[in-house]
């Protein structure tokens, strides 16, 4: 098991070395440079090389690279941001937990209502509950993110007053950041009203952000449950006459849970990277919006230093996925 | 489970999502307490500012922020180009126009509770003056070297020899800043946010100017002036900033003129339009900038929210090349500009909000002529101006746009160019249609001059100033518009150097006249960008070049 884990965490060593250099490559090859996005209409071509010359666009592209790589691997210094003139590292403290709490907030929304909802429409096949689960499936994959976002907003914020529409917590309340965790910091701020806002703040997102793993999930679960129903050992766990909730709980729902869980480790994974169109709806400053303005503005030095990290975080995920396997399935542990 | 189990949870889930999610406290954030003073106002503002230091940036947002905490020695009338004393009261130029002598406002106080005076001036201008290393990239410092070239040492030689040469405080209200060459622009340049004085003190103290410069991480400024301790003599004082949530100003109690009216402004970074919109329909925002054509509607037509019209500063255009022939020829680009109908594209695609250009800067600007030679849509004359020219019509042309980007003078670029595309198809033209995303794409190209034949632009000015238009398009050769015109150079040489008030006006008066005959752009529109309001918002007053304060606004004044 140990074994395995290490192979895993060493293959990352070249994972990130080939991508850092895709990555690095790639967004040269985009035309133009960040003088554009800094200048906009006062641009001068004199104006144009001064800035080229003062981020060292300017020499060969492997120059460009050796020096990306000793900073980063040497100096451990992922660069500074061209449009605000910040520490990368720093600024990706502040987005990463924006995109976690919001990643989390719209998983557990689709676990905790796709599951049992994908569990029940399977044990009542063909029933009422299975046909709306059909209908919700649909309706969350097929439902353009932005537009469920702004009909949410619409709906709950305007015209009944609920929710709020924008950002991660009211503008007159005022905690601590010690974590950029806003929930974890009203928490450890012990304020309440705070807790309850940041929460408020988290709800509309995270439904929209989860309509499309919530319809996955849910069909996957009752497709799960479905397969795993009809098995032999099921028919023989039910015929020694175990209680309908044991062969449930232990039989059905537990082998049921290896590809749920693969595709919760999937999404996830997708999520963590960011979700642009969500973060964007919602003004929530989260990874999405910060990489794909960075390419925009041809921010070489966020979009290095993001994308590698988004990366890394998607290859953390699914070696946790796997792990977790060994955890459902012992067979699995042995081999 | 039960059906009815089910229902019950069902039913309890609802209940405590309404009940627990409190009656008004989901919206309605800030807002005044009647009365009209008082209160926490929130304004979204397109992104986070970049820094507080208006040496150090030139995006409207960083900005926004630096016209509520710093002054500047000269000010503007509110809502207009016209000067008006700020910390200087009165100003004097020598017969040399080389000498400017400021007289500097009494009893005031920098937040940090030090004197401002001449020192203070003359420190702050001597800062700017000596930037060195990457504070002297346009990235940074873009205002000085836009008016004043270049600094003590220049590290580059695309900078020139700086027009600034010194700054004396000869006593400690009275300032004589000295320059290498006559300039007759320097006062509407020093209205400018770029030029605002900051407490000497906090600059030395919190290392304004510090950083380490890295090849690889570029410049990483390790001050903190910029980011938590701008420190300047404006109505409001800097509280907080919290990036990617909020910056916190406070009214400032020792304020020497008219104080503030709010308790605090709260800016917060909404970059979507649309969020920006719900946002202020519900309240969580109290006002936004640069409101959206189509939004335009939408908020004029809900009793709870107002429009503001900014006065038009900016110039839409279509650039011609005179390095793609055959537009070197005059012919030719007369036909261009008969060709395109501009009344139609300003009717339509404005919103309401735009005004046909006849030159090519508005006209609150001073040096402004009436008399140009203007030119009616009128596509018979353009076919026979072609022919004229020897040329066989249709004449092929490469007519480009911008995707991706809503500029205030120009909101949606891909209407404007399927009109004029279609004008000029009519007009003896055969237009081929390029785009290319705004940033950095179509910008880099147009540029470059590798924009085709035509392309859509425009410009918003600094300051008011015809120096700040027209100077800043033709005083000198560029690849954008590909031509070299020495009367006109020279013309424009002589604009920026005349002291003389009256003669200045008529020079680019001249050059105004001068331009609208050799053509080598065809100004369309001037267009006044809208921001949104709630409506018990009052006292906000739009400027023409955004030099907007929140002091004199207050919320719900009363009926």
């Amino acid at each position: 098991m140990l074994r395995f884990v290490i192979r895993r965490l060493l293959l990352l060593v070249p994972i990130l070395l080939g991508l850092s250099i895709l990555v690095f490559a790639w967004i040269r090859a985009l035309p133009g440079g960040p003088a554009e996005a800094l200048l906009g209409e006062r641009l001068t071509p004199e104006s144009r090389q001064q800035i080229e010359e003062q981020y060292g666009l300017d020499d060969p592209v492997f120059v460009q690279y050796w020096r990306y790589l000793k900073t980063t691997v040497v100096d451990r210094d992922l660069g500074t941001s061209i449009n605000t003139r910040r520490p990368v590292s720093e600024e990706l403290k502040e987005r990463f937990p924006a995109t976690i709490e919001l990643a989390v907030a719209a998983m557990l929304f689709a676990m905790v209502l796709g599951v049992p909802l994908g569990y029940v429409a399977a044990k009542r096949y063909g029933g009422p509950v299975d046909q709306a689960s059909l209908v919700v499936s649909l309706l969350g994959v097929s439902m353009p993110i932005f537009f469920l976002a702004i009909l949410l907003k619409y709906i709950f914020a305007i015209q009944l007053g609920l929710l709020p529409t924008v950002g991660r917590i009211s503008v007159l309340i005022d905690i601590e950041h010690p974590t950029n965790f806003y929930v974890l910091d009203a928490i450890i701020a012990g304020d309440p009203e705070a807790l309850w806002d940041v929460i408020k703040h988290l709800i509309l997102p995270a439904i929209a952000l989860g309509s499309i793993p919530l319809a996955i999930v849910a069909r996957i679960t009752r497709a799960a449950t479905l397969d795993v129903q009809n098995e032999d050992y099921v028919r023989t766990a039910r015929a020694k006459g175990l209680p309908p909730r044991i062969v449930d709980t232990r039989h059905i729902f537990r082998n049921a849970l290896l590809p749920i869980a693969t595709i919760i480790g999937l999404q996830t994974g997708l999520l963590l990277s960011g979700a642009v169109l969500t973060e964007t709806v919602f003004a929530w400053p989260g990874m999405g919006t910060w990489l794909v303005e960075a390419i925009d503005n041809r921010n070489y030095p966020v979009l290095q230093g993001g994308i590698l990290f988004v990366s890394l975080v998607f290859v953390l995920v699914n070696l946790l996925v796997d792990l977790s396997y060994a955890l459902i399935n012992p067979r699995i542990r042995v081999s | 489970m039960g059906k009815r189990r089910w229902l019950l949870l069902l039913v309890a889930a609802c209940a405590l999502a309404l009940g627990g999610c409190g009656g008004d406290d989901g919206n309605d954030e800030g807002g005044g307490d009647g009365g009209g003073s008082g209160g926490t106002l929130v304004f979204a503002g397109a992104s986070d500012p970049v820094v507080i230091d208006g040496a150090l940036v030139s995006d409207g947002e960083s900005i926004r922020v630096i016209t509520q905490i710093f002054e500047t020695l000269i000010g503007l009338k509110p809502g207009t180009t016209d000067l008006e004393p700020a910390l200087a009261t009165k100003w004097e130029i020598g017969p040399d126009a080389k000498t400017y002598t400021f007289t500097l406002r009494d009893g005031v106080k920098f937040h940090d509770g030090t004197d401002f005076n001449a020192e203070a001036v003359c420190f702050n201008f001597d800062r700017w003056y000596n930037f060195k290393g990457p504070l002297q990239s346009s990235s940074a410092s873009y205002y000085w070297q836009s008016f004043f070239g270049g600094y003590a040492k220049n590290e580059s030689e695309d900078l020139s020899p700086s027009l600034y040469k010194s700054c004396e405080a000869k006593d400690a209200k009275t300032a004589v800043i000295t320059l290498t060459k006559p300039s007759a622009s320097m006062l509407g340049a020093l209205t400018q946010q770029a030029f605002s004085i900051a407490s000497p003190k906090a600059l030395e103290e919190f290392k304004a100017d510090a950083g380490t410069v890295d090849e690889e991480t570029g410049f990483r400024p390790t001050g903190t002036f910029g980011t938590e301790h701008p420190i300047g003599t404006g109505p409001f004082k800097f509280e907080s900033w919290k990036r990617g949530d909020r910056l916190v100003l406070a009214k400032y109690d020792d304020y020497w003129g008219e104080k503030a009216k709010l308790d605090k402004v709260i800016i917060r970074p909404i970059a979507d339009n649309a969020a920006r919109l719900q946002a202020l329909q519900n309240d969580e925002i109290q006002g936004y900038d640069l409101v959206e054509p189509q939004d335009v509607p939408t908020i004029e037509g809900d009793e709870n929210l107002q429009i503001l019209e900014r006065p038009a500063f900016n110039v839409a255009y279509v650039t011609i090349n005179q390095k793609q022939k055959p537009m070197d020829k005059l012919e030719v680009r007369q036909a261009v500009a008969y060709g395109l109908d501009r009344e139609a594209v300003v009717n339509n695609f404005y919103g309401g909000r735009g005004v046909v250009a006849k030159e090519m800067m508005p006209p609150e600007v001073m040096g402004y002529a009436d008399d140009v030679t203007e030119y009616k849509y009128d596509p018979d004359k353009a076919k026979s101006l072609l022919q004229k020219a020897g040329l066989t019509l249709p004449v092929p042309i490469d007519f480009w746009y911008p995707t991706d980007v809503s500029r205030p003078y120009m909101p949606d670029p891909k209407r404007n160019f399927e009109a004029f595309a279609a004008s000029l198809n009519k007009s003896g033209f055969k237009v081929t249609p390029h785009s290319a995303p705004w940033s950095p794409d179509y910008l880099g190209r147009v540029d470059e001059g590798t924009a085709g034949h035509l392309n859509l632009i425009g410009w918003t000015g600094d300051f008011a100033d015809p120096d700040n238009f027209i100077g800043v398009f033709f005083q000198s050769y560029s690849p954008q518009f590909g031509f070299r015109n020495p009367e006109l150079f020279n013309l424009l040489d002589q604009g920026e150097a005349e002291p003389e008030e009256a003669k200045r006006e008529d020079i680019y008066k001249q050059a105004n006249r001068l331009i609208m005959d050799f053509l080598p752009a065809v100004p369309y529109a001037h267009s006044k960008p809208a921001l949104g309001f709630r409506a018990d918002v009052e006292g906000y007053e739009p400027s023409p070049t955004t030099n907007e304060s929140f002091a004199p606004v207050s919320i719900g004044g009363g009926d």
